[in-house]
């Protein structure tokens, strides 16, 4: 890595290649219109990294607004009598605001960022290179899901954003109507069907969000199944196309439930039905089951794709083939399929009847089987491997940790008796931040440092961001871990406010949080700094062999020059380190004669 | 499955048919992925109503009698024959597409507009029954099971109603959602009077999170103190025990629908009129029972709602590959759409093969 | 370039269900919904409701079997289908059971109202 490697792209057998003639996907067309119509996988990939990141900021500047005002418990609590009037108005209007404040934070950030980041941007970039393919399968109904992102997602930001706004200037009320949500991400009736906030316009928001999901997933179950190269086999194919088939089954399978549970909420608030409202006669556990039948498997939306990434990375950085290939692939299917039927761990508290909590206690903790399966097999991976801690791999173990911490409080979560006492509270936060977060997130970054020089054909900057992996980790551990404590105390989750005796927590947690962001702002820094001044990368910086290697970065329109042949994505042998490229090369005659060889 | 062949694929680079995406390699390929994408699609449609008989299920489950009693306003007579008519339609369709593979292109136009007519005929006779049913529960208002709106009222509309601490909760957070939100239809008068003011908003989120908890339906203890600063002075306690009262047992839900008459069934109009059959009446309902028969009517609303809706994108879809077969589209070699349309069709069809027994022939 | 068969079994090529194929399930599909009202007319308890069901899962299975094309089409698009119903069946099955389960208190609640709080 020391040497001075050229300042000129170079293919896969390290020949320099002239940027002109390259005619790289980013070069293929000009214009906007090029690239709102575009049908391009690789493109419609960049346009959702750009609209996901952008929620990604937004809901991450109203966690930092979260954690700020829960620096100093004082802030909104009126624990003494002598409070004027005036001053109680304003702390009802402040514990409004962090009603509606959490509420964007975690709904802007489930349905917006984890669940689709991972599928849309990286799922979507790699997988049909990864497949060796050129599209994936419905190239226009990927546009059309995009669109339904962009549609959906912007007007659920705008109905969340014009509650918050109302909230900061209540004169604007007047100029664009009331707004908002305050039920938390998870609508529970009966409080969303009776809420003064705009819960109708949100859900409508949601359900076309929804869609978006279906459709990728469907493109994706379609894409593995039919655009495989002749000679790939399921047990040939990258784990990270294990990991995203998992997630398409459980797209298509859980979200059209989504769909049915807003609708009827959505029929409950305009038209007056009362399946789940009980001054109806309805039942609102039954409400709890529709949304956690949906819900409990968008968790594993959010995690599964991020396992297939770090299954690569622990691999690739090991320079070691991945211990348990067929196990790993399994146990992706496998936590798909047990996804479906855990969902009532939600609903220990809520009235569930005592047999339904012992089956799916139960339940729950078989899911730990899969999980484990993969951590063990990764570490096997990593044991007497050539560990190289690039920026990838720093993610990729940090992965592990927080996913291990995560998974783990997840078992003690599902005893039933130790549920019963940490429900609701901060105990609960930290765990679904370590799964759902922490692990996502570490997954996504991971990926993104791993693609990115393909995606943009631009190293970045290796120093700085490392910088970021370790600041990013001890950040989220800081914010995260010590809620475990907060909570297993007692403070309850979703208050603005708190006793004395919470403060400590609650200042740790917040500094934790100022750092974790620190971190991401020093990512975003060494990304555009990486677009505009980055060297530019070797078609293979990182010596891995699944196909999306096999061509230049960043690639052609049509991914490769010629349709290339299925290779082992865990041999490592063809690639060489080049000094003078600064990546890994392929001798140009094994390739030849490997090519012959297969196609007579 | 894979049927991706580099070779065939430069060869045949220009004898590429028209209908043959740049991405695929042959028509069998591009058929094989258009079909399993669409399969996977009508899963999804197939969860999507599964949510609903999950609803269906769980209230038929728990109240059989309600459902016994409901059913008999639907007339079986219109659910048989709108049954044979999506099957022929589904026949017709069938035939549509054999007709494609074998490029007889005025057959499979004929089929297309008789599968059309079917689909026209399930609509009518769908709206003759709706606009029945609709004038049975809007007519009786809330002398009956009124099917929207009417119970809800029964905890706002008249003074003194609120009794228990359920309904003046209930009171205070619809009050709040009333201000912001006069459009709604749920109930067409507040009492909840003086109780508009912070206060009210603080108790919303006070009962909040109770509310989360499940069957709770508001925390009654902080439902009796409107006071706004006992409420806000209520010392946050690290015990648990404080916070977490146990449940009380939900309340107030026979009380709801104590008022709400009934009328009986039109047992002269029934099928199975004067087979010696028990039947369930009115009366046999208790009164929580009497107000959960618009539960019923508000399951066959949404299902056979959701399901003309699917009908009516059915018929759009086959007028549009109608349209496409007149130009002489589709051929032996290129027939996906009018297969695709069709499986959509068949599912629809599907569907109500499951209605029909479900909604109309509750025994 | 696909080739049509009328009648040929063979799985990969598209295929062009024959006619009398298409009217004999369609008869029998007439058939079970005469028989699915027919068993309304008697009284079987609890009975009803499976034969309904069963009847009901049988015309599905026709119609997906044949004017679907599951029979001659690539079996994983039959086990979509297959899976799909399991699921709801899954989501039913438990949704149902508890509800059964916790119904009964939720019905029968101590009407005392006001003492019930503690």
């Amino acid at each position: 890595m020391s040497a001075t490697p050229q300042s000129i792209p170079t293919d896969i057998f390290g020949k320099p290649v002239n940027p002109q003639k390259g005619d790289s996907y980013l070069t293929h067309d000009r214009g906007i219109l090029s690239w709102l119509l575009t049908l391009d996988h690789k493109r419609i990939g960049l346009m959702y990294m750009v609209v996901i990141l952008a929620s990604f900021l937004l809901g991450g500047i109203f966690a930092i607004v979260l954690r700020t005002m829960l620096a100093m418990p004082g802030a909104n609590q009126a624990n003494h009598a002598s409070y004027t009037d005036e001053q109680l108005a304003q702390i009802s209007v402040n514990n409004d605001f962090y009603n509606q404040a959490f509420t964007l934070h975690g709904a802007v950030m489930v349905f917006m960022f984890i669940i689709p980041a991972i599928p849309a941007i990286l799922g979507n970039f790699v997988l049909p290179m990864m497949l060796g393919a050129k599209d994936v399968a419905f190239p226009k109904l990927n546009l059309l899901s995009y669109y339904c992102w962009v549609g959906g997602g912007l007007f659920f930001v705008w109905v969340l954003g014009k509650g918050i706004l109302n909230t900061i200037f209540p004169g604007m009320v007047e100029f664009w109507g009331s707004g908002g949500l305050d039920t938390g991400w998870t609508f529970y009736t009966p409080y969303s069907t009776s809420t003064g906030t705009a819960a109708t316009a949100a859900v409508a928001g949601v359900f076309i969000l929804g869609f978006s999901s279906i459709l990728t997933g469907v493109n994706f179950i379609a894409t593995i199944h039919t655009l495989r190269p002749k000679d790939m086999g399921w047990f040939q194919m990258p784990l990270f196309v294990w990991g995203l088939y998992a997630t398409a089954i459980m797209q298509v399978l859980a979200t059209p439930v989504l769909a049915i549970t807003l609708m009827l909420l959505l029929a409950e608030r305009m038209l007056g039905i009362g399946i789940f409202d009980p001054a109806l006669g309805g039942d609102p556990v039954l409400f709890q089951h529709f949304f956690w039948f949906y819900s409990h498997p968008a968790v594993y939306i959010m995690i599964v794709p991020a396992m297939g990434i770090i299954s690569e990375i622990m691999s690739v950085f090991s320079r070691k083939r991945i211990f348990g290939y067929a196990f790993i692939a399994c146990s992706s299917v496998c936590i798909a399929i047990i996804a479906f039927i855990v969902w009532g761990h939600h609903m220990f508290t809520s009235g569930q009847s005592d047999l339904l909590n012992a089956i799916f206690s139960f339940l729950t903790m078989s899911v730990a089987i899969p999980s484990a399966i993969k951590i063990f097999n990764w570490l096997a991976t990593m044991y007497k491997g050539a560990i190289v801690l690039e920026t990838p791999m720093l993610y990729a173990m940090g992965f592990i940790w927080l996913f291990t911490i995560g998974g783990l409080t997840g078992v003690y979560l599902a005893a039933l008796s130790i549920d019963m006492h940490v429900h609701d509270t901060y105990f609960i936060v930290a765990h679904f931040h370590y799964v759902m977060v922490g692990s996502m997130m570490f997954g996504l970054l991971a990926g993104m440092s791993y693609w990115w020089p393909k995606m943009f054909g631009k190293m970045y900057h290796e120093g700085w961001s490392k910088v970021a992996a370790i600041l990013i980790f001890a950040g989220f551990n800081l914010t995260f871990f010590i809620q475990f404590i907060a909570g297993s105390l007692g403070m309850p989750r979703r208050y603005a406010t708190y006793p004395p005796e919470f403060a400590i927590y609650h200042h740790i947690s917040t500094l934790g949080s100022y750092i974790l962001a620190t971190g991401l702002f020093i990512v975003l820094g060494v990304w555009i700094h990486s677009l505009v001044r980055g060297r530019p990368a070797p078609a293979n910086p990182w010596g891995a062999n699944s196909l999306e290697w096999h061509t230049k970065s960043p690639p052609l329109h049509a991914n490769f020059e010629k349709t290339p042949l299925a290779t082992d994505p865990y041999d490592f042998d063809d690639w060489r380190w080049d000094e003078n490229v600064g990546g890994y090369v392929m001798n140009e005659n094994t390739h030849h004669e490997e090519k012959t060889a297969q196609t007579k | 499955m894979s049927t991706a062949n580099a070779n065939h694929a430069q060869h045949s680079e220009d004898v590429r048919q028209p209908q043959l995406a740049h991405h695929f390699d042959t028509l069998e390929q591009q058929y094989s992925s258009a079909k399993l994408g669409m399969w996977a699609f009508l899963a999804t449609e197939i969860l999507m109503f599964g949510g609903l008989f999950c609803a269906y299920a769980v209230y038929r489950g728990t109240h059989p009698e309600v459902f016994l009693y409901a059913h008999h306003f639907l007339n079986t007579f219109w659910g048989a024959f709108n049954t044979v008519v999506l099957l022929a339609s589904s026949l017709t369709m069938a035939w549509g597409v054999r007709a494609a593979q074998l490029g007889n292109k005025p057959l499979l136009v004929l089929m297309l507009l008789l599968t059309l007519v079917g689909g026209c005929s399930f609509m009518v006779v769908k709206y003759i029954e709706y606009s029945d049913k609709w004038e049975h529960v809007s007519h009786h208002g809330s002398g009956s099971f009124s099917l929207f709106a009417g119970s809800r009222n029964a905890f706002y509309t008249e003074e003194g109603e609120f009794t228990d601490p359920t309904a003046v909760g209930q009171a205070v957070r619809y009050g709040e959602s009333k201000q912001h939100h006069d459009e709604h239809a749920i109930a067409h008068t507040n009492q909840a009077g003086d109780l508009h003011d912070a206060p009210a908003k603080t108790l919303e989120h006070q009962s909040k999170h109770a509310t989360e908890q499940g069957h709770q339906i508001v925390d009654a203890t902080a439902a009796k103190t409107l006071d706004f600063k006992s409420v806000q002075t209520r010392p946050m306690p690290t015990d648990r025990s404080d916070i977490r009262r146990p449940a009380p047992a939900p309340q107030g839900l026979s009380e709801a629908f104590e008022h709400i008459g009934g009328i009986p069934a039109p047992y002269e109009t029934l099928a199975d009129a004067g087979t010696g059959h028990s039947v369930v009446t009115w009366e046999d309902l208790d009164d929580r029972q009497q107000g959960l028969v618009s539960q019923f009517f508000q399951i066959y609303f949404m299902m056979t709602g959701l399901h003309g809706l699917h009908v009516l994108i059915g018929m759009g879809l086959i007028t549009w590959i109608m349209i496409r077969a007149l130009r002489g589209a589709f051929g032996p070699s290129y027939y996906t759409p009018v297969d695709l349309v069709g499986l959509y069709w068949h599912l629809v069809d599907l569907i109500w093969i499951f209605l029909f027994p479900l909604l109309y022939l509750i025994h | 370039m696909p080739q049509i068969h009328a009648d040929s079994p063979s799985h990969d090529e598209p295929h062009a269900v024959p006619l009398r194929i298409l009217f004999a399930v369609f008869i029998a599909l007439l058939f079970f919904t005469f028989l699915t009202v027919a068993v309304t007319w008697v009284d079987l308890g609890s009975l009803n409701l499976w034969i309904a069901l069963a009847v009901a899962v049988i015309k599905a299975a026709m119609v997906c079997l044949y004017f679907m094309h599951l029979r001659w089409d690539s079996p994983f698009n039959g086990f979509i289908i297959t899976i799909s119903f399991i699921f709801v069946a899954l989501f039913i099955g438990l949704a149902l059971l508890d509800s059964v389960e916790y119904q009964p208190n939720y019905q029968k609640p101590s009407i005392a109202t006001d003492t019930g709080g503690g």
